[in-house]
This record gives C-alpha cells, sequence and structure tokens, in this order.
C-alpha cells in the first residue's frame, strides 16, 4: 500500500536535530558565570514551534504558486536587503554588520536568511524554466546575476558568512540543473586566481593549466579570452584589495592559515573553540560538563561556536552522531530532489540542500580551523529566530515536493 | 534535451552523493585529528586554560637541640591571597580587604608588586594571617573575589631571640636569587634560610613544595578552590638534630647584660658546639610572613648591628688569649720550656731600640718563667719570646696554627681573620722600609696586624686546652677536615694548662672568677680600641684537668677581660653541674660602668707604625 502522508524520515531527522539543538543550547547557557546564554533556550523553542507551523504552512502552498511567487519573493527580498542597508543595526552576535532590521527599537530579525530562500526559489524558477541546458558559459550568466544581486547587497552588510551562502546555492543549483562541472570550474576560476596571486609563482603556474584546461574544454573563443582576461585582472587585483582590507578583516584571513599569530584576538575564537573540542576526546567531558564551556573560555557558545560545545561534551562520538544525522538529512533530500515531479520542485530541493550543506560544513568546519570563521549559523543548533524559522519553511517546501512526487506516483524512482 | 530526465537526474545524484559523503569524511577527518590525534594537546591546553597552579608550603625540618629540644618548629598558620584579573580590580578588593583587617600602604604595594611579577597566581597578601582574621575574611567572602586561604605550615622559634644568631631566619626567594640560581630547586616565593641554620641546611630543612589547582574563568575570576584537580602534596623538609644544648643556650642569653654587645661560644675538645649567643639579638619570629620593611629598616639602621653575627662575622684583636699562641710556638720550636725565664725581668716597660713597650702593670712583674709570664700576663715577657722566636717564625706558625683561615664552623658568612702570611704583607701596606721589627712587639701581645673571630679564637683553645688539635666547630655535621695539630707534646700541653689555671688560681687575673668545686682554666684579654672603651675577652675551659668544655666570650667596650671571664665562668659551670649550681654562685659581677676608667690590662705607649686601619675596632662582614 503506497503510504501519501509527508515524509517520514525527513519529519524524523529534522526533529530529531531539532530536539538535539534545544539540548546542546541548554547545555550551552549551563555556564558557571551567568552568561547571556542562560534563557535563550526556551526562546529557541519557542522559535521551533513557530518555525513548525511555519512549515505547515508552506507545505499547503502548492510548487506552481510558488513558482509564480518566486519573483515577488525574490524582488521582495532584494527591497528588504536595501531597506537594511539604509536603516540596519548590528544586534545579537552580529554587532558589527548592519544586518538586522530593527523596528521601534526591537530587532525584528535579519532580512539575509529570508533573501537566502528567495534566491532558491527564483534560481528554481529561471533554471526549471529552460527547456534546455546552458550551451554556453553565457548561458550562466542570467542565473550569476540572480544570486550575485543579493550576494553584494549582503556583502555590503558586510555580512562575509551571508554572502558565501549565495555563492553554494549558486553552484549547487547549477550543477543540478546539468551545466557541466568543467564549465562550473571555470565559473569559479577567478576566485581561485585571486587566492593564488599571493604567491607569484603558483599564480603563474596557475594561469598556464588554466591556458591548456581551456584548449582541451574548447569553449567559444570569446568566453575563453574573457575567462583569461578576467582571471589575469584578478591575479594584478589581488594585492591592491588586500591593502584595502580592514586590518580585522586581514586578521581573520591570516588567522585561518595560523591562528597563533594572534592568540588573544584574532585567533581567540578559533584556538578556543579547537581547544575545546580537542579536549572532548573520543567521549567528551559529559553533557552540561564541558570546562571550556563552564568557564567562558569558548566564545559565542550559543551561536556561531555552539557545535564545539557537542565536541567538548559529547567527543568525537557526539561529532559523528550529529554528523550523521545531517548527512542523512541531506541524502533524504537530494533522494526527494531526484524524485521531484518537476524542475522546479528539484531544483528548490536541491537548493535548499544547498543552502543547508553550505551553513553545516563552514560552520562546522570554522570550529576546527577547517574553513575560516565567518559568523554564520550551524542550522537546528545555533540561537537565533530568523534562522531557525527558516530552517524550518525549508523543511516545510521539501515535504511538500516530496509529497506531490508520492502522489503522481514517483515514490517508486 | 530535457536535463530533468531520470537517467540525467540519477547521474548528478550519483555524483551529488559522492561529494556530500566526501565533504562529511572531510570534516570527520578534521574532527578526528582534533579530538583524537590531538587530544592530548588540547586537553593539557584546556588545563592550563583554567587552572592555576597555587604552591603548598612545604613543613620546614624541625631543628633540635642535643637533648630532642625545639629550636625551631612548624606549627600549623595561615596564608591569605588574592586572585585577580586585572591591576585595578585587585586594588579595589584590597581596599576592601583593609576594612576588615588592617593593611598599610607598603603592604598593599607589596601585594600589587607580587601580582605583576605572577599575574596568573594569587597573590600573597598576609604570609601569616591569625585564625581571628582569616574567619573575619571568610564571614566576608561574598565581597572579597578572588579570596584564596590557605593552611600554611608556619615557622615558629619558641626561644625567639635567644637562638637568633644560632638559627638565623628565613624569607622568601626574590628575583636577585632566582639570577644568581642561590638555592637551586627553589621557586619564586619560597621559603627559605636566608642565615644561620636555616641558610647552611636549607636543602634538607626546606622540603620540597606541593601544588594544588584552583579553576578561574576565561576572565581569570575564581570559580572554585577545591577538588579542580589532584593536588601534588608537599614534602616535608628533614628534621636536624644540633650539637647545640639549648639549657645552656638560654642560660648565656639570661645572664648577658642588657645592653651590652659581643658574643659567646661553647664548644666541646671535639668541636661540638653547645652554645651559639650573638647579642644583640633579634627575634626570628618577626621574619615569618614577610618582615614588615619598618621592622627590616629598624634592625639594619640600628647603630647594635643586631643583625651582625659576633661569634663568626667580627674580628676583633685577639689580645692577651693569643699569648698563648706565641707560647706555643716557643715551645713546639723547641726554643724555650715552661720554667724558661727572659734575659730581662719585667719592670713596667721593655724598652726596644729608642721606644720603650710598656707591660699593663706599672709596677712590673719582676722576673717571670713562662708559667707565670702567662698567669700574670706579662707584656715584657712576650715581647721578648716574640722577639727571640723572629717575625718569620711568628707568622709561619701562625699560619700553621690556623690564624690565617676561617674556623669551618657550618654557618654562613663566617669571615676569614687577618693575619699576615709573611712580611710581604707589611711591604705591602706600609711600604718597603716604613716598617720596623718593633711590629713584632705588637703581634707578640695580640695586637696590631692580627684580627681573630671568636669562634676561630675558641677553636684554638679547644686544641691547647685538650689533645693538641684544634678541631673543627660544628653544630650538626662534622666537616670531616682534619683538626689542625698544633704540634705539641702532651707535657708541653699539660704545662700550659697549669699555666692557665693559675689565670684563674693563684692569684692570676680572672682569679675572682674561680671557686673552689670546680676547676677552670682559661685567658683574659682587652683588646685596645681607638675608637672607645677597650673590648674584653675571656676563654676558659673546664675541667681544667680533662676539659669537656670550652667557653669563649667577647664584650665590646667592656674595658677588661676580667669583666667577661665572670659570665663565661657561670656558663661553664651551668653545662658541667647543671641549673642547680648556677643560683649559688659567688662570682662578683662587674658591670662596664663599674670598671674605673684606664684599667686596661695592656696600653702600650708607643705603636710602631700607624696602625690605624682596622684592627682594632669590629670588623664586620661585607
Amino acid at each position: 500500500m503506497r503510504d501519501l502522508g509527508p515524509d517520514r524520515p525527513l519529519i524524523a531527522l529534522s526533529v530529531l536535530l531539532t530536539v538535539f539543538g534545544l539540548l546542546i543550547l541548554y547545555s550551552a547557557g549551563q555556564t558557571d558565570v551567568p552568561s547571556i546564554a542562560l534563557g535563550v533556550w526556551k526562546r529557541q523553542a519557542v522559535w521551533a514551534l513557530v518555525g513548525m507551523v511555519a512549515a505547515a504552512i508552506v507545505f499547503r502552498l502548492s510548487p506552481r504558486l510558488l513558482e509564480w511567487l518566486a519573483p515577488v519573493a525574490y524582488g521582495g527580498a532584494l527591497l528588504l536587503l536595501l531597506i537594511t542597508l539604509v536603516i540596519g543595526k548590528g544586534a545579537g552576535t552580529a554587532q558589527s554588520s548592519k544586518s538586522w532590521i530593527v523596528i521601534a527599537g526591537h530587532p525584528i530579525g535579519q532580512p539575509a536568511e529570508l533573501a537566502k530562500l528567495a534566491v532558491v526559489l527564483m534560481l528554481a524558477r529561471y533554471l526549471g524554466s529552460r527547456r534546455e541546458a546552458a550551451q554556453s558559459l553565457r548561458d550562466l550568466v542570467p542565473a550569476c546575476v540572480i544570486a550575485g544581486v543579493p550576494f553584494l547587497l549582503v556583502m555590503k552588510q558586510p555580512d562575509l558568512g551571508s554572502a558565501l551562502v549565495f555563492i553554494g546555492i549558486l553552484f549547487a543549483m547549477l550543477f543540478w540543473s546539468g551545466v557541466r562541472w568543467t564549465w562550473l570550474f571555470l565559473l569559479a576560476s577567478p576566485v581561485a586566481s585571486l587566492l593564488l596571486a599571493f604567491s607569484t609563482a603558483t599564480w603563474a603556474a596557475y594561469m598556464v593549466v588554466l591556458f591548456v584546461l581551456l584548449l582541451i574544454w574548447r569553449p567559444y573563443v570569446y568566453e575563453a579570452v574573457a575567462i583569461y582576461v578576467i582571471n589575469s585582472v584578478m591575479g594584478a587585483i589581488a594585492l591592491p584589495i588586500w591593502h584595502k582590507l580592514a586590518p580585522y578583516q586581514q586578521n581573520r584571513l591570516l588567522t585561518f592559515l595560523n591562528p597563533e599569530v594572534d592568540p588573544q584576538k584574532a585567533g581567540y575564537h578559533a584556538i578556543q573553540s579547537k581547544v575545546a573540542i580537542g579536549a572532548g576526546g573520543w567521549f567528551g567531558n559529559g553533557y552540561l560538563h564541558g570546562p571550556q564551556k563552564r568557564l567562558a573560555f569558548l566564545p559565542e557558545q550559543h551561536t556561531d561556536f555552539v557545535f564545539s560545545v557537542v565536541g567538548e561534551e559529547l567527543g568525537f562520538f557526539g561529532v559523528l552522531l550529529a554528523m550523521s544525522l545531517f548527512l542523512a538529512l541531506f541524502l533524504v533530500m537530494l533522494r526527494i530532489a531526484r524524485r521531484a515531479t518537476d524542475p522546479f520542485g528539484s531544483l528548490l530541493v536541491f537548493g535548499i540542500m544547498g543552502l543547508l550543506f553550505t551553513h553545516v560544513f563552514e560552520n562546522m568546519g570554522m570550529t576546527v580551523n577547517l574553513m575560516p570563521i565567518t559568523g554564520i549559523p550551524l542550522p537546528f543548533f545555533s540561537y537565533g529566530g530568523s534562522f531557525h524559522i527558516a530552517t524550518w519553511i525549508c523543511i516545510g517546501l521539501t515535504l511538500r515536493v516530496a509529497w506531490e512526487a508520492r502522489l503522481s506516483g514517483y515514490a517508486d524512482v | 534535451m530535457n536535463e530533468f530526465h531520470a537517467e540525467l537526474v540519477r547521474e548528478r545524484s550519483g555524483r551529488a552523493r559522492l561529494i556530500l559523503c566526501g565533504a562529511f569524511l572531510l570534516l570527520i577527518g578534521s574532527f578526528f585529528r582534533v579530538q583524537v590525534v590531538e587530544h592530548e594537546r588540547f586537553r593539557l591546553r584546556a588545563e592550563s586554560n583554567r587552572l592555576r597552579p597555587v604552591p603548598m608550603t612545604a613543613a620546614r625540618g624541625i631543628i633540635y637541640d642535643r637533648h630532642g629540644a625545639i629550636i625551631a618548629e612548624t606549627v600549623p598558620g595561615y596564608s591569605v591571597a588574592l586572585l585577580a584579573s586585572r591591576e585595578d580590580s585587585l586594588r579595589s578588593v584590597l581596599a576592601r580587604f583593609g576594612r576588615l583587617v588592617p593593611l598599610d600602604s607598603g603592604d598593599v604595594d607589596e601585594v600589587i608588586e607580587r601580582f605583576r611579577e605572577a599575574r596568573y597566581q594569587p597573590a600573597q597578601v598576609l604570609g601569616n594571617a591569625s585564625l581571628n582574621d582569616v574567619s573575619r575574611l571568610e564571614e566576608h567572602r561574598a565581597e572579597l573575589p578572588g579570596l584564596v586561604v590557605q593552611s600554611e605550615p608556619r615557622r615558629t622559634y619558641p626561644k625567639g631571640r635567644a637562638v637568633a644568631h644560632l638559627v638565623g631566619y628565613v624569607g622568601e626567594v626574590n628575583e636577585g636569587d632566582l639570577k644568581v640560581d642561590r638555592f637551586p630547586g627553589a621557586s619564586l616565593g619560597v621559603l627559605v634560610g636566608r642565615s644561620g641554620l636555616e641558610q647552611t641546611y636549607d636543602d634538607s630543612l626546606r622540603g620540597v613544595p606541593g601544588l594544588r589547582y584552583i579553576e578561574v574563568d576565561a576572565r581569570g575570576r575564581l570559580v572554585r578552590e577545591e577538588g579542580a584537580a589532584p593536588p601534588l602534596l608537599p614534602t616535608a623538609g628533614t628534621p636536624i638534630r644540633t650539637t647545640i644544648d639549648l639549657p645552656l643556650q638560654i642560660y648565656i642569653d639570661s645572664i648577658w647584660p642588657p645592653g651590652v654587645r659581643g658574643a659567646m661560644v661553647a664548644m666541646t675538645p671535639t668541636g661540638e658546639v653547645r652554645a651559639f649567643y650573638s647579642a644583640p639579638a633579634y627575634d626570628p619570629n618577626e621574619f615569618i610572613g614577610g618582615i614588615s620593611s619598618a621592622q627590616w629598616k629598624a634592625l639594619n639602621t640600628d647603630p647594635a648591628f643586631p643583625l651582625l653575627d659576633r661569634v663568626v662575622q667580627v674580628r676583633y684583636p685577639p689580645a692577651s688569649p693569643f699569648k698563648l699562641a706565641l707560647a706555643a710556638m716557643a715551645l713546639r720550636r723547641g726554643l724555650i720550656d715552661l720554667h724558661t725565664h727572659m734575659p730581662e725581668p719585667c719592670r713596667g716597660s721593655y724598652q726596644y731600640g729608642n721606644r720603650s713597650f710598656k707591660c699593663w702593670k706599672k709596677t712590673g712583674h719582676g722576673s717571670l718563667d713562662l708559667e707565670g709570664a702567662i698567669a700574670q700576663s706579662c707584656d715584657v715577657y712576650f715581647y721578648q719570646l716574640g722577639l727571640r722566636l723572629g717575625l718569620n717564625a711568628i707568622l709561619q706558625d701562625g699560619v700553621l696554627l690556623g690564624f690565617k683561615e676561617k674556623s669551618g664552623i657550618d654557618i654562613p658568612n663566617e669571615v676569614t681573620p687577618i693575619f699576615p702570611a709573611s712580611t710581604a704583607y707589611y711591604d705591602r701596606v706600609y711600604g718597603p722600609r716604613n716598617w720596623s721589627s718593633a711590629v713584632i712587639l705588637n703581634l707578640a701581645i695580640g695586637q696590631g696586624e692580627n684580627t681573630q673571630t671568636l669562634i676561630n679564637m675558641v677553636r684554638f683553645y679547644a686544641g691547647l686546652s685538650s689533645g693538641g688539635k684544634s678541631p673543627t666547630p660544628y653544630l650538626v655535621r662534622p666537616s670531616g677536615a682534619e683538626p689542625h695539630d698544633l704540634g705539641l707534646s702532651q707535657a708541653q700541653l699539660e704545662s700550659i694548662r697549669t699555666a692557665l689555671i693559675a689565670v684563674l688560681e693563684k692569684g692570676g687575673t680572672a682569679s675572682a672568677s674561680n671557686s673552689k668545686d670546680l676547676v677552670v682554666g682559661g685567658k683574659t684579654g682587652t683588646a685596645q680600641n681607638p675608637h672607645g672603651k677597650d673590648h674584653g675577652w675571656f676563654i676558659g675551659f673546664a675541667p681544667a684537668d680533662h676539659p669537656q668544655i670550652i667557653v669563649g666570650g667577647v664584650m665590646e667596650f667592656a674595658l677588661h677581660g676580667t669583666v667577661v671571664a665572670p659570665y663565661v665562668v657561670r656558663a661553664i659551670r651551668r653545662y658541667l653541674l647543671g641549673p642547680a649550681d648556677s643560683g649559688k654562685t659567688s662570682i662578683r659581677l662587674l658591670v662596664p660602668d663599674e670598671i674605673p676608667a684606664g684599667g686596661g690590662e695592656n696600653s702600650p705607649e708607643s705603636v710602631p707604625v700607624d696602625t690605624g686601619s682596622a684592627a682594632n675596632t669590629p670588623d664586620t662582614a661585607q
């Protein structure tokens, strides 16, 4: 007998992750020195309920309606981002960037979280509506613009972490829409050029390799020229850009390479997070009993570095458990994307997966210095209303796509 | 071609799954490296983050006298410290602290200084807090964040001043000590002996300090004092047993005339020191918990120099007791025997060249043999004996008898006596032609270029009065050095003893000091002091026929050795006859003021050269 209810594994995983997150958030508030994290788990529980209600509501929305509404949502999101740039305030853990909409003194939310979802919808609509795959690199330009505009607006706040998520979404959805990975590489090549430019020899070698690749992959000649020129320009402007960065931004990048260059300031977060996780060992110090967290050595233990609490208190096994849950969630989403009845639904779910994956990979990676530190929350774990609700809306949308597929009999694919 | 054809989607889905799994493997690998491979490194780092080591003082070893009575011990006490993250917060806590337990501004500065030296460790405020203070502080613990109260073994000297120079005192290791590694193995703030036995035997007395850990938060605030990590318990120091006879030591302190500067030391013929006393003294208990700067200043600016150990750190002209050294030199060279008379009898002075050298007795002693000359301390006899020996022999034998070296006692900072090794000394000091052999006359009566510590003179007398070997004095462990052989036969030693008994028996210079039931031998001395009244010496031993104890005393500005003699004799009697005897002694004690002015034993009118050097004033160490 065919099961026509919502996708149970997805619900189960989402609820498990939410409960896990709340437990860790509760622990994050249990410190020997009172901290602001003390009662946040209660508010997060409320956000979770609100998120679940929101998920139930979006579950009611037909994908056709969503597809039709995508430009509206996208336009609205851009408008909010513009407004944020004008009247935005710093709040919570993002004190230094103007990322919050504040009305009458009350922080209402971070429009960037909404914009991420809007970009997924818009890209799903655009890429899904095309009957044919991109024939040339030029065909990728509209998609890049869709993701690029909010990217630039968020960069301006400045909120590098959120901005990176747009890039993650863009690449995930281009990949899912069938763009060849060689083209994705060429699309990303200017960034590679920018990063490699700090060593002239490496950069020169890279440019030679790029030249050879362009000969082998044979894009249109003018595209190949454009790619090569853009790469050259990026390499040339890398150093001027570096010198234009504020010292704290330079420090962040430098401390990513070696946190010990500034252990008290820029490298402090990276070091203390690693110390807490490393001290956890195989089984951790026990739930609620992480000394680094208890004694406030672990910074932002309820937001950006909440996963370090998992590492310290539950050890490597706790980390494995959390990772398994996330991996399972993504694999379920991948299955749903694969079985979706139409390109829009499929792209929507894959885009959501790309969104959440970027968050998970970047957030977990930065706690062990695998990734540079950018203020980016961990889905289901980090304290924060906008993002928690947005995450649950993502789950609601995915459930709807899954449900559509089941109704249409694709469930066996 | 539809990119969302099922086949293509399945193909991409497979790739996406690979990418996902790869990314998670990368994450898992990173966490594995940090949590499992490098776990130990990060665990240590986390501990150093939150644990602050607090040293636990080891109890210093007890110092016993020869019978097991306690000279220095360790009792329970408390120390109070403050842990602070910043200097201004420490200051505000200290201000509240000061309202509960008074602190003066110097104390506050000292605490701030300690804090600056070691920011991550509790800064000690009170090193020796009373139970009263501790309970008052504990009551107000809420107002005093970072308060660390620790039970701390406290050094105490039950007999205080009586044993001051013997035991010395303790103090904390400071930066300067660390730089020169003065106390190997001791870290900053550890109590170490800074003088006396505490210093000499610091290695074994000190013990090994322990460590306990307190837990702090990221801002360095104290969170937990107990149970943060298992402590390393301290190891108490090793007790030492000394050769000191504490009742004798206390007795000497009790009879010592108040206000008089000087020293007394008692020794057995084998070198075991039974009493070691220097006056004025200080109270070593004042150093416990850190001496206040005011007290330290007072001790250092006191004109009587109470910190000076007059047994080993002050050189006095040996005066008449040195005549026995001259006698020993002549006897061992076979120049004379006990009954040899000098060519010229004593008529109150001796003419040498165009100068006249006086004897202390203006009317003269007449013709004396050596025994008589020793008993009467006749200067004229020894002038001639000195001339007969010659300068080279005196200097050569003086070095052989140990007058140019430290006694080697196990007390720190002993000064080396001044004694010329050869005539080159005079050439260097006065110029090759600016001195004459008249210096012999001065040396012969223990004046001139010869200053000795009390301990070194007593050491010489220990050899003289017993087996002819001067032992190295010791308080805890024999040095192992061979005793100085004086090179005298048993018969010669016997006759010297007889002569010394005569000093007290047959109307000698100290006869008032002797009493019938115990025969005491000894020699008085009066050291010229151009800066004030003469210093008095007496070195005695008993029982005279088979000495068990040798006691030497020196009193500054006492005018005459006979002033010192009764005190020394009383000490000897107390040691040999016990406490029952000491009360009924019939010795008439003279206090310095009763001595008529100018009653000096010897005061030669002419001095060969201007010897206004350090010869006559106590040379202080350092």
